[in-house]
């Protein structure tokens, strides 16, 4: 009798735990997993929840703590990724998400209703390497940096490279090239302009925050590729703006498409947004027609659902969100420049501007 | 063994007991007490045996969970690649081709190649604590010291390795004349060899320390040196504990993940040598997790979760089967 009824027991464990595992597997899909975090509550209802983007990450930082310091509005940020972020969105675990790349169609159809892209601040990427000898700045090319990364160029005496450095006395040595291992928005920018730059790129590898890289080696993180770049002499690897000027990190001019050969700095980065930008702020700043701009630059968006009436969202949570929001894109940007994040163009505002108007709740917009 | 406890403990005995007691003989506060307790005895007994196998059918519940977890998430990729999955060279998360080779290969070639380089440090050092100096201060600091081996945070190994043994083994390389670039396979099987030492070390030494002193006293009365109690006495009695001890290395090293991540080079390109840098599956998770932005992708990941927990599985059982096979 005793066996049969701790049998009893134990399939009764089994079947809960079973239960348990089941409904957790049909979490990812299930909207009202949400209800637990957007519920309505006194303490809650003064904390807004928002995940994404690791690159913008110290910026946010900042904003929301000072933002907080004048409303008292605390908003609790996720640098998860910019993937994890609009996953999160997705499944309306977040109020907001954030991205260093816009929807793509996969993206935007798994989402239930439409979102729309807020510019926040722009990045850049660059070249850094290693090159003992060296003491001039490098010029690249976007042909010689597609035929690097393609492992086309291997040394660095390369006559490819030598006819844009005149004068730079060009080492005989191997290139090592380096490259993010995890994905991110930063592989992302990058490969999204060697693709627009090199049929060649685009044909082979392509663009996303993970690629096939044809050659090199992965190192996790900035920290990673700047690591090798730092220890192995002939290395060459991409890496944020910000995080190269932190650390002193040499980094290559690059040729933009009109020609120049271009220091990214924050001004180069403002100017390459300084652009007509599209009403949907959906755009990629690399290769912009800018004269002075740097070509491997981006901006970095948040994402709000343009209905912000959808399970147990308040009006009063949606507007206390699209405030903050509009002060990111206004008062917030003299956080950009200390931080070496590059502000917003007027252009760029301005559609961010327009594109808050369009949130509505329950068919009202939001702010006025 | 169950239906004999239940029996010694079943309600009856106390119902007589409870009978017998109505008697009002000296002793009856005694034995009524005695009684009493008994039967708080029994529910306790119960209660703690129901939990028990509650907790130790859901820990198994769990594991059988993960992998039906696993293996539902992964269907998407299952149903594009089937069994090529595999097999398949390339690893193109634009294009979505997605082939686990590479990284199977990757985490196989870090693993053995860790084992390899491992085992003698670990056995030398089970040696040495476990027969010649198992007593006295400096054994037991050295014991610690060997166990907070196995305590030290993996992210810490990477950095180290990164810092320290890339550029150690990158000038080695360009002494032998391969290709040098420091980070690769063979910087991470250095790594994964440190940090699984004290696995089997630490069971070899108890395995050692348990041999029955007569059977050594035997061998040395008949002549034996120490080595030849060692290799004739301690060898044969502990190996099937030496051998747990290595495969319970081994599987820490097929899924460590932090430090192999740091220092294995990160490229889905198959691996030339043992110098190449590579990619392992755990690392593959760990790098591409957070940013698989399509579902496809994502499910890739996830198979390549299940992957790396199948081959877990099957080389856990050859060991053990091999363990069955030594002990005999």
């Amino acid at each position: 009798m005793k066996i049969v009824k701790n049998l009893a027991f134990a399939a009764l464990a089994v079947a809960i735990s079973g239960s348990m595992m089941l409904t957790s597997c049909a979490g990812g899909n299930n909207p009202k997993g949400a209800d637990s975090t957007a519920k309505a509550g006194t303490e809650e209802d003064n904390t807004i929840l928002g995940a994404g983007a690791t690159f913008p990450n110290p910026l946010y930082s900042k904003m929301f703590s000072e933002y907080n310091k004048t409303t008292g509005l605390k908003v609790n940020y996720q640098s998860i990724g910019s993937g994890g972020g609009i996953q999160q969105l997705t499944s309306k675990t977040v109020d907001f998400g954030a991205s260093d790349a816009p929807l793509n169609g996969k993206q935007d159809s798994a989402m239930s209703a439409p979102a729309v892209h807020i510019p926040i601040t722009a990045g850049a990427v660059v070249l850094s390497y290693n090159l003992p000898d060296v003491k001039d700045t490098l010029n690249l090319s976007p042909d010689v940096l597609a035929k690097i990364f393609l492992g086309e160029i291997k040394k660095w005496n390369d006559p490819k490279i030598a006819a844009i450095n005149k004068g730079v006395k060009l080492p005989s040595l191997d290139i090592q090239v380096a490259h993010r291992s995890d994905g991110s928005g930063t592989s992302n920018i990058f490969t999204t302009y060697l693709s627009k730059v090199s049929k060649d790129w685009d044909a082979k590898v392509g663009k996303g925050s993970s690629v096939n890289w044809p050659v090199g080696l992965g190192g996790k993180g900035n920290e990673g590729v700047a690591g090798s770049v730092k220890q192995t002499p002939g290395c060459i690897g991409y890496i944020e703006l910000a995080y190269a000027i932190q650390n002193g990190m040499a980094y290559a001019r690059m040729q933009n498409k009109a020609g120049n050969f271009i220091t990214p700095s924050i001004a180069s980065i403002t100017a390459a947004a300084n652009i007509t930008i599209p009403a949907d702020a959906k755009v990629s700043l690399t290769n912009t027609e800018a004269a002075d701009g740097y070509p491997i630059s981006g901006l970095t968006w948040i994402l709000v659902y343009k209905e912000q009436k959808y399970n147990n969202h308040s009006a009063e949570r949606a507007t206390k969100m699209l405030k903050m929001v509009q002060w990111m894109v206004h008062e917030g940007q003299q956080y950009c420049a200390p931080l070496n994040y590059a502000p917003l163009s007027a252009n760029a505002i301005s559609v961010a501007d327009a594109q808050l108007k369009t949130v509505t709740f329950d068919g009202k917009p939001v702010l006025q | 063994m169950e239906t004999s406890v239940d029996k010694e403990l079943s309600p009856a005995r106390v119902k007589t007991g409870a009978g017998f007691s109505s008697k009002k003989t000296p002793d009856t506060v005694s034995t009524n007490k005695r009684l009493k307790r008994s039967h708080r005895q029994i529910r306790a007994e119960n209660i703690f045996r129901r939990t028990i196998m509650i907790v130790a059918v859901a820990t198994v519940v769990l594991v059988v969970g993960i992998m039906i977890t696993l293996a539902w998430q992964s269907r998407l990729s299952i149903q594009s690649a089937g069994l090529g999955f595999l097999w398949g060279k390339v690893w193109d998360p634009v294009r979505d081709i997605f082939g686990v080779y590479p990284f199977l290969l990757g985490t196989l070639l870090t693993s053995f190649l860790a084992l390899i380089i491992s085992v003698p440090f670990s056995f030398a050092v089970a040696l040495f604590l476990g027969e010649y100096f198992p007593k006295g201060w400096m054994p037991d600091l050295l014991k610690n010291l060997v166990e907070l081996i196995a305590a030290v945070p993996s992210v810490i190994y990477g950095f180290w390795g990164l810092a320290v043994l890339v550029p150690i083994v990158r000038s080695f390389e360009t002494a032998i004349g391969v290709n040098a670039v420091g980070l690769g396979i063979f910087s991470s099987s250095l790594i994964l060899a440190i940090m699984i030492i004290p696995y089997a070390a630490s069971l070899g030494r108890s395995m050692i320390q348990m041999v029955p002193a007569n059977l050594k006293e035997a061998a040395y009365s008949l002549g034996a040196t120490r080595w030849e109690v060692i290799r004739m006495v301690i060898l044969p009695y502990t190996k099937s504990g030496l051998f747990a001890g290595v495969m319970l290395s081994l599987g820490r090293a097929l899924g460590e993940t932090m430090a192999v991540t740091m220092v294995i080079g990160n490229t889905s390109l198959i691996p030339k040598n043992i110098f190449s840098p590579g990619n392992t599956m755990a690392s593959v998770i760990a790098n591409e997790f957070t940013e698989a932005d399509h579902p496809v992708y994502l499910s890739a990941l996830i198979e390549l979760g299940l992957v790396l927990f199948v081959v877990t599985v099957v080389i856990n059982m050859i060991g053990k089967r091999l363990i069955k096979g030594v002990s005999k």
